[in-house]
């Protein structure tokens, strides 16, 4: 195993976090018990205190998980100087079978956080907690997706033996690559074009939608999904080339070092800001028929929305612009 | 505002060896623009049952209503949200906190309700003036008289502009002249609209021509007139 | 959304207000914090600024060394080898060296005497590294001798320096004619020490590495790439170690800050109390902890960060300096490069920040459910 500070950082957070929410889940399982809201006895007013404590340690937890994500990409972008073969994060994640999935679940997370987070601010906005079940239902949810993230990226880290010899983002996104990389990496320009705008511009129609008629939240979130996964496709087979400069490079994490501009950052933080919006939308608005709830989700879920557009147009722009300004012509591979 | 209680009891530690009823089926209603003042031996469960009027704390069972609105049974969460446009809270010990101004002292009750700060600045500055304090505004409360402290308690309690002001032996910490003085000062509160609820077992207090409506407890109930 | 904002501003001034009543037990807390940050950020910032050094030496140091291998022992190499070089494709220059190791009885040093064409050296003229010149007290213009494998002492002239940019490499150099090393060592013409190469293309220099030993089969290249995938390894391992080391110093702060957060004061608890009974939420007094939180962290953090910066790039890690100074008696005096790094602060951040906020996290919310009411009693 590889033992740098950031890697024992990891180790340790995972295992901190993983105790957090244990002691969250611990918490909501009385809670969901025992919960009575009409009642005046001096258990439920323990209980409605302790909610305070699970609310605090889950802020807490989807923090650090967001920085943790954050860690485990530079971790790995600065470990390629250390594996035969590695120049970026993805020979660094390729070096064994369990970079990937620890990269994808710290995604998941980071997601369902944005989505608890809202669900539960939304619920202590009603008198009388409407969404208590709801939530912490969630809660034991994501229990087990954090305990297997802690797993998976423990893995990760034994199996970085300093021997092995990896492929880095020249040849994983590369047209020849197998299976849906390479499937992602060898689309036609042209059609990562029209999923990329096309996908983008049915979520704005979705949201716009929405706000006029305050109705199809959902529909909105699912198509930011569909969105951002476009949105990470056409990044691979599309924007990167243009930031790069170059006809064949289609790496997801190069775009975050210096060299390029930190155009890596404009293109990523909008996009995971606006997804975690647009998902936390459809959380919310689902609850408008909810009595205690519906003027609060009426004047907040509009607003999610909004800021959530806001950031996928700031998204599109900013991947526009590095296309136009972009030296690199692609007309001949087309 | 009107104020009324049907059936309130407060049991405290319920279920345990220590159980106890400190207030017991409760019935009262508090009329709006007068003084009621509610008289008793010490332990009669006074302070107990201003602490649920006023929010504090939550009766076991029984309702509490509150102009329209039920709000026993409220979560803590939305009585603390009730709690600071309609109350205003004068306690026995003064309760300031040391080594701060008196401004910022009376200021502290807002802070929560996230108000512009010159404007709060300023309407905190107009009550120190009415109660004769603009003097002492900037020193520390440490160095206030007891009657001067129970001003600031005062303003503080009046900083958010509350409805009703509730005092629990609000004179158990004044000399007489001092206690001459705070009956005055209700009284005038009084006329100017404010509903107020005093707890005493102070003659000066609950005998005071000022007080429209006195209340007996004993033993956690009250005493039938 | 303003009032949010406002609110917030409404808190940090409590928050501040109230750090600054209770000064001694804050900044108790800080000093402890703060070290904790310098200790970690030191060792960070050092052995990373160490690393790169080394990067920065090896990047002009050749692609490829070739040895010449004798029974599975480094040998002396033919220079005729330098031919059978030069015709592999890809090689874009040849160089043979001659280098060797010099003890020095008199101080208990090792020196590297190396010939190089870089200086124009007479055959009794050396250029010496500053670590020599600072142990063996000599200067420019100074007498400098070396013994002989034959046992017979010869004198040098300290023709100059080598300027001390990179002193962490070139400290315990001293670089000398050939014909001097020849006599010096006894190594014959027609005798190299290795040959480097240039290799143009940096996805050639494998291929050539094994054109080289099919060619020459008594020979070994080593590959740059993988002398600097080593000291990058050895590097963050050493300093995982030393972290690992620091654990235990990290634990004993974890329950220093777990204890002054459950320790409230009375008086601390009484004003938490007025608090409530004012009219703040537990929501309002948690975010109140949280910005104390912040400040203080953000203190600690900004002054350790600092304090380590300054102790690392302006004064030569002194403190580091007893604990290297046993690896080598010529201890190097660098002026490291100054940097900043994102992966380092995240990492410093988990280590320090981290800890912190979770071992206050339920005394904090402890503080925070006081009862409304209970300044009533
Ligand atoms: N938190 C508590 N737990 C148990 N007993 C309490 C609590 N608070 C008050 N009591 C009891 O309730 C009774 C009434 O108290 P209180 O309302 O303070 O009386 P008063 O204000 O009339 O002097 C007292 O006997 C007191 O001991
Ligand atoms: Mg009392």
């Amino acid at each position: 195993m590889l033992f740098n500070p950031p890697v024992i950082a990891l180790i340790m957070v995972s295992v901190v976090v993983t105790l957090m929410l244990l002691a969250a889940a611990g918490l909501a399982v009385q809670i969901l018990m025992y919960w009575d809201i009409g009642s005046g006895s001096e258990r439920q007013l323990i209980l409605e205190r302790r909610t305070y404590l699970v609310s605090t340690l889950l802020t807490w937890v989807f923090a650090s998980e967001l920085i943790s994500l954050m860690l485990f990409i530079y971790n790995a972008e600065s470990m390629s100087g250390q594996f035969v073969g590695a120049m970026c994060a993805t020979g660094v994640l390729n070096v064994n079978a369990w970079g990937w999935p620890a990269l994808f679940l710290k995604l998941i997370i980071f997601f369902s956080g944005a989505v608890w987070l809202a669900i539960n601010h939304l619920d202590n906005q009603g008198f009388d907690f409407p969404l208590v079940k709801v939530k912490y239902l969630l809660l034991l949810i994501i229990l087990p997706l954090v305990m297997v993230e802690a797993f998976v990226q423990l893995q990760y880290f034994l199996g970085l033996k300093p021997n092995l010899i990896t492929s880095c983002c020249g040849s994983l996104f590369s047209s020849e690559a197998e299976g849906v990389v390479g499937n992602v990496s060898s689309l036609l320009p042209s059609t990562a074009l029209l999923l990329f705008y096309g996908a983008g511009l049915l979520m704005m129609l979705s949201g716009t939608w929405f706000l006029w008629r305050k109705s199809g939240g959902w529909v909105f979130s699912s198509l930011s999904v569909g969105a951002f996964i476009a949105s990470l496709a056409g990044m691979i087979s599309y924007v990167a080339l243009y930031v790069y400069e170059h006809p064949h490079h289609h790496c997801p994490f190069c775009v975050l070092k210096p060299g390029h501009d930190y155009a890596g950052y404009a293109l990523y933080l909008p996009l995971f800001a606006a997804t975690a919006l647009a998902l936390a939308t459809g959380a919310v608005s689902r609850w408008k028929h909810v009595p205690s709830l519906s003027a609060v989700v009426e004047s907040n879920a509009p607003r999610l929305a909004w800021l959530s557009m806001m950031l996928y147009a700031l998204f599109f722009s900013v991947a526009t612009f590095f296309v136009l300004r972009s030296s690199l012509v692609m007309a001949p591979f087309w | 505002m009107r104020i009324e209680l049907s059936n309130i009891e407060k049991i405290f530690n319920r279920g345990r060896h220590n159980e106890f009823r400190a207030i017991r089926d409760v019935s009262m209603e508090i009329a709006p623009n007068r003084i009621t003042c509610l008289k008793g031996a010490s332990g009669s469960g006074k302070t107990t049952l201003l602490s649920m009027i006023g929010c504090l704390s939550r009766p076991t069972s029984g309702r509490i209503l509150l102009g329209e609105r039920m709000i026993s049974g409220l979560p803590e969460r939305f009585l603390t949200d009730i709690r600071r446009h309609t109350f205003g809270f004068v306690f026995q010990r003064f309760n300031l906190i040391q080594g701060l101004t008196v401004l910022d002292n009376i200021m502290i009750p807002a802070y929560p309700l996230g108000l512009d700060h010159g404007e709060l600045k300023r309407s905190a500055k107009l009550l120190l003036k009415q109660f004769g304090l603009e003097r002492v505004s900037n020193n520390p409360v440490q160095w206030l008289s007891g009657g001067e402290a129970q001003r600031v308690a005062i303003c503080r309690a009046l900083i958010n502009d509350p409805g009703v002001l509730l005092a629990d032996e609000p004179t158990a910490n004044l000399d007489l002249k001092n206690s001459r003085e705070f009956m005055e000062l209700i009284g005038n509160l009084s006329e100017s609209g404010k509903t107020i609820l005093m707890t005493s077992h102070d003659p000066l207090v609950y005998e005071s021509p000022v007080v429209d409506e006195v209340v007996e407890m004993h033993d956690g109930q009250i005493m039938v007139k | 959304m303003k009032a949010f904002i406002r609110k917030q501003g409404f808190l940090i001034d409590f928050t501040l207000s109230s750090l600054m009543r209770r000064k001694g037990k804050n900044i108790g807390l800080l000093i402890v914090y703060g070290l904790i940050v310098f200790l970690l950020a030191s060792v960070m910032l050092f052995s990373h600024a160490l690393r790169k050094e080394a990067g920065l030496v090896l990047q002009g140091a050749p692609e490829i060394v070739l040895q010449r291998m004798v029974a599975g022992r480094h040998a002396l190499i033919p220079a005729d080898y330098l031919d059978a070089i030069e015709s592999i494709r890809g090689v874009a220059g040849t160089e043979g060296r001659l280098w060797g190791y010099f003890y020095d009885p008199a101080v208990g040093a090792n020196y590297t005497v190396m010939v190089t064409p870089d200086y124009e050296l007479s055959g009794n003229e050396v250029v010496i590294g500053a670590g020599i010149s600072r142990i063996r007290g000599v200067a420019e213009g100074d007498f400098f001798s070396l013994r002989s494998d034959k046992g017979k002492t010869y004198v040098f002239k300290v023709k100059s320096l080598l300027d001390s940019e990179s002193e962490l490499v070139s400290t315990d150099l001293v670089l000398i004619s050939e014909k001097a090393f020849r006599v010096l060592t006894g190594i014959p013409e027609g005798r190299l020490t290795d040959i480097i190469l240039k290799v143009r293309n940096p996805r050639e220099v494998q291929k050539v590495a094994e054109k080289l030993v099919a060619r020459l089969p008594d020979t070994r290249p080593i590959l740059r790439e993988e002398i600097l995938r080593t000291y990058d390894s050895i590097f963050a391992w050493r300093q995982g170690i030393v972290f690992v080391l620091l654990l235990g110093a990290l634990l004993a702060f974890v329950i220093f800050a777990w204890d002054k957060a459950s320790g409230l004061s009375a008086e601390e608890k009484r004003e938490i109390g007025i608090l409530k009974a004012v009219g703040w939420e537990t929501g309002d007094v948690l975010r109140m902890k949280f910005w104390e939180g912040a400040i203080i962290s953000f203190s600690a953090f900004t002054l350790g960060y600092l304090a380590a910066y300054l102790h690392v790039f302006y004064s030569s890690a002194v403190l580091f300096e007893p604990v290297l100074k046993g690896w080598s008696v010529l201890y190097p005096q660098f002026d490291l490069v100054p940097f900043v790094d994102g992966l380092q602060l995240a990492t410093l951040f988990f280590f320090t920040v981290f800890p912190y906020t979770v071992a206050t996290i339920i005394p904090i919310w402890q503080a925070s459910i006081t009862d409304p009411d209970a300044i009533m009693r």
